[in-house]
């Protein structure tokens, strides 16, 4: 006899497509609503004026080497004719990322303040980072059907992890005296959060956001399998018809975007910190 | 001393830690157990045992022990940083623990500022930014308390690095910028947690003299935790002393000198120079024979004035008068009993 605990969940998840179509649709339109603007947003502009647009953006938030580098990943992309779908690929990031953090950032804070909370939490992320990141692709498919929405689904479940997990220890790493501090001063348990915990919390919630941004950008290439577009559908394709070339071409525009997001995203806010 | 003037009151106060801290506060009030039987029945630590104080208004009260002794958590009780177990501690009448978290907030804000052995700047804010930080929270706007900053950073002299970061500041003068920000919401009450002990002893001084010059000037009161006795003594007004979460002892610096309460504090005060402690009135004896002939000193006098006076006239006695009536008189004898700092003989 052998354990089968798809059996129990493919019941479970009939039920949820069955009863709860109408809201799995609502999610499924915010989503694609969401993506669409951004990917209009990034793909309007001639690639040039965006790689211009965005060079310059960088050079104020972050400053001159990262300005460069910017233009030299994204000029990359270009070159290698993948234009449209590393902009598809930033567009899903983007999205996930945001998602993930706006989940896992509060109940990282939360984690931190209750012990037994963090404990309830913790073999959840382990099963979450532990297992085979495709397989969240298959619930996903079956409720949000194949496309972009699924690919986004699993990512910000592939996302929410590390962010969680470097949120509790970046709050939980906060001097006590400076906990203290904010208390004799008689600040609110808001203002101490913001003024005081985020500030010294900052440096390693970046480490988490890096963490989010770079294994969100892995799980979204992944998701090229599902039919999510981008850069991952050109690695598909590499991959299904033997095309060295262009596998290798997707590879390294994914790194170029890698680079692009890990150093932009670092390099403003230790900027705005400093 | 009237009811008004005792800022904070402290009365029996207990802290017990663990998990099981309420049945063990039980078994205290319940049974009288004390601390040895509390941690061998429920495992509970007990921080602070049924210690009472009292900070009149102008004074600096100084609570010294040595690590372990539950100095920082009973100054952590005053401001209920920590929560009592058990008793009550009044601030300007009031007790603190019953007040809701806007009151406790309020009181905290307006009424006793903080300044910890860390320092406790903000990295990321200037000395102007930290220093006004108390008054930001409380949402003065920014006019405002920059003007109160700048007021309490002139008072310890850092007028020129306001703009400067933490980082860029030395030890002491960080320490500074801790007390502007503890000064700048206008306290009545400063609650210093060890704050020059990790500073070199020469600015530790320097910081001790000033301290107490700018608390006397401004009229405030302070409740200042050390582990250094002579820094107790030199800052301190009075002075309790506190060992195993218990306070052995509460008096002036004379009184724990010359009248120790018990071994431990004997031990303590064994190193400490009497020649500015000691005053006249502590050894001085009955007139025996005439005085007409003698030098005079107030009874405040202290043992090294007497020395002078006597080194100086060549008189091997000295006669202690106030009001113009002779009260007694201070022999070379009663001097060097005193600066040995046996009281009970010198007085004989």
């Amino acid at each position: 006899m052998t354990f089968n605990p798809g059996a129990f969940l493919a019941p479970v998840v009939d039920w949820l497509n069955a009863n709860f179509h109408g809201f799995f649709a609502v999610i499924t339109r915010v989503i694609e609503a969401v993506l669409g603007a951004i990917e209009g947003a990034l793909l309007v502009l001639p690639p040039w004026a965006l790689i211009a647009l965005v060079a310059l953006a960088a050079f104020f938030a972050a400053g001159r080497r990262v300005a460069v580098l910017s233009a030299c990943c994204l000029g990359f992309c270009w070159l290698m004719g993948l234009w449209t779908g590393a902009m598809q690929t930033i567009a899903l990031v983007v999205v996930a990322v945001l998602i993930a953090v706006a989940i896992a950032f509060p109940l990282g804070i939360l984690a931190a303040r209750r012990p037994r909370v963090e404990a309830a939490l913790r073999p959840i992320l382990d099963v979450m980072q532990t297992v085979p990141p495709w397989v969240y692709l298959i619930p996903a498919v079956m409720i949000f059907s194949l496309g972009k929405v699924p690919a986004i689904i699993a990512t910000i479940v592939y996302g929410i992890p590390p962010m969680l997990r470097l949120t509790t220890l970046a709050f939980r790493g906060v001097p006590t005296d400076l906990k203290e501090l904010g208390e004799a001063i008689g600040a609110k348990p808001g203002t101490i959060l913001w003024k005081i915990e985020f500030p010294a919390a900052t440096p390693t919630l970046l480490v988490g956001l890096n963490q989010c941004i770079l294994l969100s950008l892995a799980m979204v290439v992944l998701a090229g399998l599902v039919g999510a577009g981008g850069l991952g559908a050109e690695v598909t394709r590499g991959l299904t018809r033997m095309e060295m070339g262009l596998g290798l071409r997707a590879g390294l525009a994914i790194v170029a975007i890698a680079l692009l997001l890990d150093r932009l995203s670092r390099g403003a806010l230790e900027k705005k910190r400093a | 001393m009237e009811q008004t003037d005792i800022l904070i009151d402290c009365r029996s106060v207990w802290k017990v830690f663990g998990d099981r801290s309420r049945e063990a506060i039980g078994a205290i009030t319940g049974r009288g157990l004390g601390k040895q039987e509390v941690l061998k029945e429920f495992g509970c630590v007990v921080g602070v045992s049924d210690a009472s104080i009292e900070v009149r208004r102008g004074e600096i009260f100084c609570i010294m022990g040595l690590s372990g002794s539950g100095k920082s958590t009973l100054i952590r009780l005053l401001n209920r940083l920590i929560e009592p177990s058990l008793g009550q501690v009044l601030v300007k009448g009031r007790d603190i623990a019953a007040m809701d978290a806007a009151t406790l907030r309020e009181t905290r804000a307006r009424h006793i500022g903080m300044v910890f052995q860390s320092v406790a700047l903000l990295p990321q804010r200037n000395v102007l930014e930290n220093a006004g930080f108390g008054l930001e929270v409380q949402g003065v706007p920014r006019d405002e308390r920059n003007r109160a900053a700048e007021a309490a950073l002139a008072k310890v002299g850092l007028s020129d690095w306001m703009l400067r970061y933490p980082s860029e500041l030395s030890g002491g003068m960080q320490q500074r910028v801790g007390l502007a920000r503890a000064l700048t919401s206008d306290p009545e009450i400063i609650l210093m947690d060890e704050p020059f002990s990790a500073l070199d002893p020469l600015i530790r001084r320097q910081l001790q003299d000033e301290f107490r010059q700018l608390t006397k000037e401004l009229g405030k009161s302070a409740v200042f935790i050390t582990h250094d006795l002579d820094e107790a003594i030199r800052i301190g007004d009075r002075i309790a002393i506190m060992k195993d979460g218990v306070i052995i002892q509460t008096g002036t610096a004379e009184e724990i000198v010359m009248n120790p309460a018990d071994q431990y504090v004997a031990d303590f005060v064994a190193g400490i120079s009497r020649l500015h402690l000691v005053k006249a009135h502590s050894v001085m004896v009955p007139a025996t024979g005439p005085v007409d002939g003698l030098p005079r000193c107030s009874p405040e006098a202290d043992i090294d004035a007497l020395i002078g006076q006597i080194t100086a006239t060549g008189s091997d006695a000295i006669a202690v008068e106030e009001d113009g009536r002779v009260l007694g008189v201070v022999t070379t004898r009663n001097l060097l009993l005193g600066v040995r700092g046996d009281a009970a003989a010198a007085a004989h």
